[in-house]
């Protein structure tokens, strides 16, 4: 299904929400649930999923592949892969339930990886060998997605209502300090797990709402430095841009805000001067990674939360702290229904970056 | 045998019963295609003098003139053309090369003409330009693949030093034309007009005349072959340097400005005695290979203590990303590609008309190819060559322009009617000629007013079309190419400009 429709954008509105505590205090997926849940209009079933930090604390130093088979062969020639560069620790097929809505599941399946022993290749870490891998299964075997790869993380997506999907992956039962998750209104009907929300690689998980027009700039901008857009979707670039920025070119989160959602020349003009000429220096080498278009997004990592709305505002984003939590939703209604008490509950400006970090040393 | 077998390309009619003999033609036409008879008190015509500028037509204040293409009734031939037969009598009763100016006019095919344009509906919402902000700065020059901040203390900094950029603000700059090939009044307008806009003009080969300094800042000088009006001074005043090697009109030949178009003025600029012919010879004498070249651009940028952009200027040709690769990693700051239409002051027919390529073409290539290697930040791309309206500088922005130059457009705006016989030096309107009586024909505000309205009404319709994409920032269209879509194209054209089908 996927093959037919593959080079064509794939076009699709969201609800997005995340619940994190700075402090890392750890609380299951119910909340999350139920937050998604509100915002059932802004998704049509077509897609939902979830991502969450610290959900495998015994295998924290190891990187978690998820994965979405299609079939049997596809698994196998994955885990021949995998096993040229990596001891599989541990895999086991992702619990599930039985959950009405949700028909025909692919194989979905984890791994817990080590890297081999080998002697050093020359300028590439550890994170980009990972990268590497992520792209050849994604784009080389035929049936076989990986749908998370980061450490003590886990992302639990597919084709259906968010509430649903999360009961089916039985969310309730996993505890972690970041949620994130996503409703999905695609346009066009294409049946196929992997193109629900979150998008991930290493320890980012993405969810996305709106359409990027700068989509064709951003994706050839991308494959400069080898990231090949291979989706179709702005939530893939997107992805592959804050890894590009944050973990590649060492821009903060803040920093790589400026750059993926700028500020216009005359906002520009006021800032004070050592901020001009960083906010300028962005807008002149970073033009091409410039999201332009509508967008809310909610970025979770291993440290911590973004919440990011586009440069003129065009998607909806609200943002609440309440102790050490901070909710950030594409409606109110999303954060209200699971807190009663917030010390403050804003409206995220355009451009201007919601960031939840964490605290504490210990994840 | 008769003298001449040429029969006139143009047939003056005029209407006696409005003529009133006031002669405003006769006195308008360099080209002494109107005569006034005092005895008859009548005015005639001699269509065999007529260029088709259109000057007396549009000046005839009772609009008795009508100026029409004489279409001679030779059997009809799809091969041997009036054209090809008129292009072989003059030659026949010549010996010499054919000549002519402006840009190929053959009808080859324009790719511009073949691609469109997306827009927003529904899944993202358009942007009224009219409401928000739409942004079309543009800096031209190298910039480096990645940014480099300390954020150790309070207030971060940022380290990463900069190459010296160019401001514009619209991509849009108007194409080099030497001071000579123009008038003076000409190029007072454009610099003025870009000076104005916050946009860039650029000498030619032409110098840089003293009254111009003060538009410096505005200012792209150009290095070329001959070297003409090249000394300390041309260079400090500039915004930009630029090493012109080619023309799009007239890839691979060099250029001529006759002894007498070289005044007094202009030998000052072009610090050559008056009357000699100015001859630019075909390659750089010290260019023979690409090592050269980064010989010279280094060169211009120590002279300039490295605190501008130093560009180089080509002609679209057949191995032109290779080439375009080169210049970049040889240190350009800047690449202007001229294409085959590109125009010219004076040009052998046989080349404008048969060598070189599209800059769709070349710029689709191009952008390609930088991209492949890593190297498209280095340097910003400049395309030129007919570029005839702001959707043909949008889809160009969009196929992986940083910004255009526009040359032809801009004489027409100042009443240029691409009569292609600015080799002549008789220019009725006063633009590609040095004759005191026609080049006061040309007023500087008047020109200086249509050439910036030009750009406003340019920059405008970029707005609009940018904001029915969804699009706000002018950066977030460049190599954009999913906002461009092929109509009535080969599977291979597509393939080479790297755009989809429409429908798909």
């Amino acid at each position: 299904m996927r093959t037919n429709y593959l080079c064509e954008k794939e076009i699709s509105g969201c609800s997005v929400a995340g619940i994190m505590s700075e402090e890392g205090r750890k609380f299951s997926g119910e909340l999350i649930m139920k937050s998604i849940s509100v915002m059932r209009e802004r998704a049509n079933g077509l897609g939902g999923g979830f991502a969450s930090y610290g959900i495998y604390p015994e295998f924290s130093h190891l990187h978690t592949f998820h994965l979405i088979f299609e079939n049997n062969r596809a698994k196998q020639l994955t885990e021949e892969y995998l096993k040229e560069n990596y001891l599989i620790e541990k895999d086991e097929p992702i619990p599930t339930r039985e959950q009405g809505s949700i028909k025909h599941p692919p194989g979905l399946w984890r791994y817990f990886l080590k890297f081999k022993k080998r002697r050093k290749e020359g300028g590439f870490t550890e994170e980009d060998k990972v990268v590497r891998t992520v792209m050849e299964v994604n784009t080389k075997i035929g049936g076989a997605f990986v749908v998370s790869s980061g450490k003590n993380m886990g992302i639990f997506k597919g084709m259906g209502y968010p509430e649903d999907i999360g009961r089916f992956y039985r969310l309730e039962e996993y505890e972690g300090y970041i949620w994130v998750a996503h409703g999905r209104f695609p346009t066009n009907t294409i049946g196929w797990w992997g193109g629900a929300h979150p998008f991930g690689l290493l320890d980012w998980a993405v969810v996305h709402n709106g359409e990027i027009s700068s989509y064709g700039i951003n994706k050839r901008y991308l494959s400069n430095f080898n990231y090949h857009c291979r989706l179709f979707t702005d939530t893939e670039a997107i992805t592959y841009l804050f890894d590009l920025l944050v973990r590649k070119h060492k821009l903060s989160l803040e920093m790589a805000s400026l750059a993926l959602a700028a500020p216009l020349w005359d906002t520009i003009e006021r800032f004070p001067d050592n901020l001009k000429s960083i906010a300028r220096a962005i807008r002149l080498v970073y033009g091409s990674a410039l999201l332009n278009g509508p967008f809310s997004i909610i970025v979770g990592h291993s440290r911590g939360m973004l919440g990011l709305v586009d440069r003129i505002k065009l998607r909806p984003l609200v943002a609440a702290r309440s102790g050490d939590m901070l909710y950030i939703s594409s409606e109110e209604s999303g954060i209200n229904e699971v807190s009663s008490s917030l010390d403050k509950i804003w409206q995220a400006k355009a451009g201007v970056p919601i960031i939840g970090e964490l605290k504490c040393l210990s994840h | 045998m008769p003298i001449s077998l040429i029969l006139p390309e143009f047939m003056i009619e005029r209407d006696d019963a409005k003529c009133i003999a006031c002669q405003v033609c006769v006195r308008q036409c360099a080209n002494d295609a109107h005569i006034y008879d005092d005895e008859e008190d009548q005015v005639y015509a001699d269509s065999s003098k007529c260029v088709g500028c259109h000057r007396c037509e549009i000046l005839c204040p009772t609009g008795a003139i009508s100026v029409k293409v004489n279409r001679f009734q030779s059997k009809e031939n799809a091969n041997w053309t009036a054209l090809v037969q008129r292009n072989i009598f003059k030659q026949a009763e010549s010996g010499g090369i054919l000549l002519s100016g402006m840009g190929c006019d053959k009808p080859y095919p324009i790719y511009w003409d073949h691609i469109l344009l997306n827009a927003s509906q529904v899944t993202n919402p358009s942007i009224d330009p009219l409401r928000e902000p739409m942004e079309l700065s543009t800096f031209l020059g190298q910039k480096p693949d990645k940014i480099e901040i300390d954020e150790s203390s309070k207030e971060p900094e940022l380290i990463t030093k900069f190459a010296p950029q160019l401001f514009l603000e619209m991509p849009i700059l108007f194409s080099a034309m030497s001071y000579g090939s123009i008038s003076y009044n000409a190029c007072l307008s454009l610099a003025r007009a870009a000076k104005k806009m916050g946009i860039f003009w650029n000498t030619g080969e032409g110098g840089l005349h003293p009254d111009f300094y003060e538009y410096g800042e505005n200012t792209i000088v150009q290095v070329a072959s001959g070297r003409f009006g090249v000394h300390p001074q041309y260079l400090e005043i500039a915004g930009a340097i630029e090493i012109k090697v080619g023309q799009g009109a007239k890839p691979g030949i060099g250029g001529h400005l006759p002894g007498e178009k070289v005044s007094e003025d202009i030998s000052h600029t072009r610090m050559i005695p008056v009357g000699s012919d100015a001859l630019s010879p075909a390659p750089h004498h010290d260019i023979y290979s690409i090592e050269d070249l980064r010989q010279l651009i280094y060169a211009l940028k120590e002279a300039t203590r490295y605190e501008k952009p130093v560009g180089v200027k080509i002609a679209a040709v057949h191995n032109v990303a290779p080439i375009a690769s080169g210049m970049v990693r040889a240190g350009a700051d800047f690449i202007s590609i001229d294409g085959f239409r590109g125009g010219t002051g004076a040009v052998p027919m046989v080349i404008r008309d048969n060598v070189g390529i599209p800059i769709e073409l070349a710029l689709a290539v191009i952008d390609s190819r930088l991209r492949e290697e890593g190297i498209r930040n280095r340097a910003s791309i400049i395309v030129a060559g007919g570029m005839r309206s702001s959707a043909d500088i949008i889809k160009a922005i969009a196929l992986g322009a940083d910004a255009v130059y526009i040359g032809t457009a801009a004489l027409v705006a100042m009443g240029c009617h691409v009569c292609q016989k600015c080799y002549t030096g008789k220019c009725n309107w006063g633009i590609a000629t040095q004759d005191p009586s026609l080049t006061k024909r040309l007023n500087p505000n008047i020109a200086t007013r249509r050439l910036a309205n030009l750009l406003r009404a340019w920059s405008l319709e970029i707005k609009e079309i940018l904001g029915g994409m969804g699009i706000n920032a002018i950066e977030s269209l460049r190599g954009n190419r999913e906002h461009l879509r092929g109509v009535g194209l080969t599977a291979t054209d597509i393939k080479i400009l790297g755009i989809k089908p429409a429908g798909r």
